[in-house]
């Protein structure tokens, strides 16, 4: 009896000395592969993990998110260089789309189609989806644009050397050179209010409240609420970018 | 509206569709249309050196070392392209400090120190060690000075020292085979691998890439080689020229076999966007893509060095023609570049407009900056075959 205990013991020793070594093999080769391809979801947990809703049924394209986007943030005035820009949609009977955003919709917008020509039309704001496998943070070849422990994509402008490698990368368009400051640039989610309790500019000012930024770990929060009521989408799921920008009543023409 | 700004007003009174509005300015103008044909002419004609040293096609023994003298021409320009199109170029230093290794483009440096320090360096040094050390015993004054110190002080040219030389530069010629096709397969992947471009996203792109800078390459050592033989009024060696076509022959073969399977892939599958795609190359790059890449730098002169395989009359026409078509291919790739690196910032990433692109003449990213990047190689293959003349080398035995 005696023997067979400890031959058990040890066997069961054994066993979960082998699982062991080959889960941490197993979770050192992940985690490595994980820090190659993407960034890395952050492990402390006391930190937000921010996330992005965007109701487009809520927008009416005043443009007043764009407008103190670019004052808030010293984004030049030309409409060339946006970090948040929203875009009208306008499909028409025959199935045609026609896309504009005439200055960033900073203006407004005006509809030229006709009435009866409509099908439906709608407007679409764009940031960026600060995506937690950011193609544009795993193609910089210096590392001066990185996520921060809360998500947030951001550049070091100090060390960014401009070769627009991560505007290439980018498939949502979010990102320019700054033509004053002569490195990358775009949406750090307002990061310098967001440490201040502050939300962003563009949610701030939105008057229907069709964006909202706010902690994906709190399940209690007003943003995670919302995801849990309503069917969201990512833009361009099948990139596998990761985005944390979700849509709320995304319609399947926008890209 | 500020001076600074009006080229990109008349850019977007030209864009077509809906395009984001972060896309109108192009991030990559022609310079890095230059970059990938100065790597990729490095890649070929270095090929097509080690196919006389590796494989000992002999007939190629005038070309092998112009061949490497023009490689190397080419690399020492290979990175200022790329260095005079960042908007911080001061920080190009740090890409070889702090790469990043998630991306594409942070092991360039190291890629192309290798191929430069360990690869054509070196086995030029091994390759004229022996003359250098005799010529520096002929000459006089600051010349018999600048061999001595390219020798390195490694003067000893005993018959079992020049036989490692010979040993040591093939082995460098060995493993200069997969560094250059490294080397070049690597610029295809930093365009290959970025998903958010349909037109570059494909993992053909690094095979693309590389055969036709073996393409390129080889058409210009026959280039180089017809424009130095004539003017040192030499021969142009007929069986040279025969053999450099035939492997150009194959060469095309290759890359137009992959270029267009790359092509019928992406019709076949007709993914997202592939109209947006549709668009681009009927439209934008109509002339570059239908009639500089594909009739002018790769049918006519698949079919003319076809011709040339089975005509063997009027040598004068048949070196006209040879001299000709290396033109015609030079063209092809360039345009085939321009057609990766412009025709894909020309659509939107919301396929559903295109943007244009006008290239400036003056600035550092314009056409003359452009030019002087391809003309200057030109200049150091003048000065590197004043200094190591390969017709004047001592003869190594075999």
């Amino acid at each position: 009896m005696g023997n067979e205990k400890i031959n058990s013991s040890r066997r069961k020793f054994l066993k979960s000395a082998a699982a062991l070594a080959g889960a941490s093999i197993g979770y050192t080769w992940l985690k490595s592969s994980q820090v190659l391809l993407f960034a890395v979801e952050p492990k402390d947990e006391s930190l937000p993990w921010y996330g992005i809703v965007i109701d487009i049924e809520k927008c009416i394209g005043c443009g007043r998110c764009a407008n103190a986007c670019k004052k808030e943030n010293d984004v030049p005035i030309e409409p060339f260089f946006f970090r948040t820009w929203i875009e009208q949609y306008t499909v028409k009977n025959d199935g045609s789309v026609e896309i504009v955003s005439p200055n960033g919709g900073i203006d407004g917008f005006e509809q030229t189609v006709p009435d009866e020509d409509i099908f439906k039309s709608f407007f679409v704001p764009k940031m960026c989806n600060h995506c937690a496998k950011s193609p544009c943070t795993q193609v910089c070849p210096v590392g001066a644009t990185f996520e921060s422990p809360e998500g947030v994509a951001l550049v070091d402008e100090k060390y960014c050397i401009g070769c627009g490698y991560c505007v290439q990368a980018c498939p949502y368009g979010c990102r320019f050179i700054h033509p004053v400051k002569k490195v990358a640039n775009k949406c750090t989610l307002c990061y310098h209010r967001l440490k201040k309790n502050l939300v962003p500019a563009c949610m701030e000012v939105c008057p229907t409240g069709a964006r909202m930024c706010g902690n994906l770990r709190d399940k209690e929060s007003k943003m995670v609420k919302f995801l849990k009521e309503h069917t969201t989408q990512v833009l361009r799921p099948n990139l596998n970018t990761g985005s944390k920008l979700y849509y709320n009543a995304l319609s399947s023409e926008v890209r | 509206m500020e001076p600074h700004y009006q080229h990109l007003y008349e850019i977007l009174s030209h864009a077509e569709g809906y395009i984001f509005p972060n896309e109108i300015n192009l991030q990559w103008g022609i310079l890095i249309v230059v970059y990938p044909f100065v790597t990729g002419l490095v890649a070929g004609a270095f090929i097509l050196a080690s196919l006389e040293r590796v494989f000992k096609v002999r007939i190629l023994k005038p070309t092998y070392q112009i061949a490497l003298l023009t490689a190397l021409s080419f690399l020492l320009v290979a990175t200022m392209p790329l260095i005079s199109h960042l908007t911080q170029p001061l920080r190009a230093y740090e890409i070889m400090i702090t790469p990043h290794l998630s991306s594409a483009m942070a092991i360039f440096g190291f890629v192309y120190l290798w191929y430069l320090m360990v690869v054509l360096l070196l086995e030029i040094w091994f390759d004229y060690r022996q003359s250098m050390v005799v010529w520096a015993n002929e000459k006089k004054g600051v010349m018999r000075w600048v061999y001595k110190i390219l020798t390195l002080g490694v003067s000893d040219i005993s018959p079992r020292t020049l036989k490692w030389d010979r040993k040591l530069g093939y082995i460098i010629t060995v493993i200069g085979i997969p560094s250059a096709f490294i080397l070049h397969g690597y610029v295809g992947f930093i365009f290959g691998s970025i998903k958010a471009n349909p037109w570059w996203s494909s993992p053909l792109m690094p095979i693309i890439f590389l055969f036709s800078a073996m393409v390129s390459g080889i058409a210009l050592v026959m280039f180089v080689y017809m424009v130095i033989s004539y003017m040192r009024k030499k021969v142009i060696e007929l069986n040279v020229l025969d053999t450099i076509g035939k492997f150009l022959f194959f060469a095309l073969i290759l890359d137009f076999t992959v270029e267009v399977l790359d092509q019928i892939h992406r019709i076949y599958v007709a993914e997202e966007s592939f109209e947006i795609i549709k668009l681009l190359v009927s439209g934008k790059l109509y002339l570059t893509l239908f009639v500089a890449q594909g009739l002018v730098g790769t049918i006519i002169p698949l079919i003319t060095l076809a011709f040339l395989q089975f005509y063997k009359h009027k040598i004068k026409l048949r070196k006209t023609m040879y001299f000709i078509m290396s033109i015609l291919v030079l063209i092809g790739v360039y345009s085939m570049r321009w057609n990766v690196v412009i025709g894909g910032q020309l659509f939107s990433k919301s396929y559903s407009g295109f943007t244009s692109f006008k290239v400036g003449l003056i600035g550092l990213d314009g056409t003359l900056m452009a030019a002087f990047w391809l003309i200057l190689p030109f200049g150091i293959l003048a000065f590197l075959l004043w200094l190591l003349p390969p017709w004047k080398m001592v003869e190594q035995e075999e």
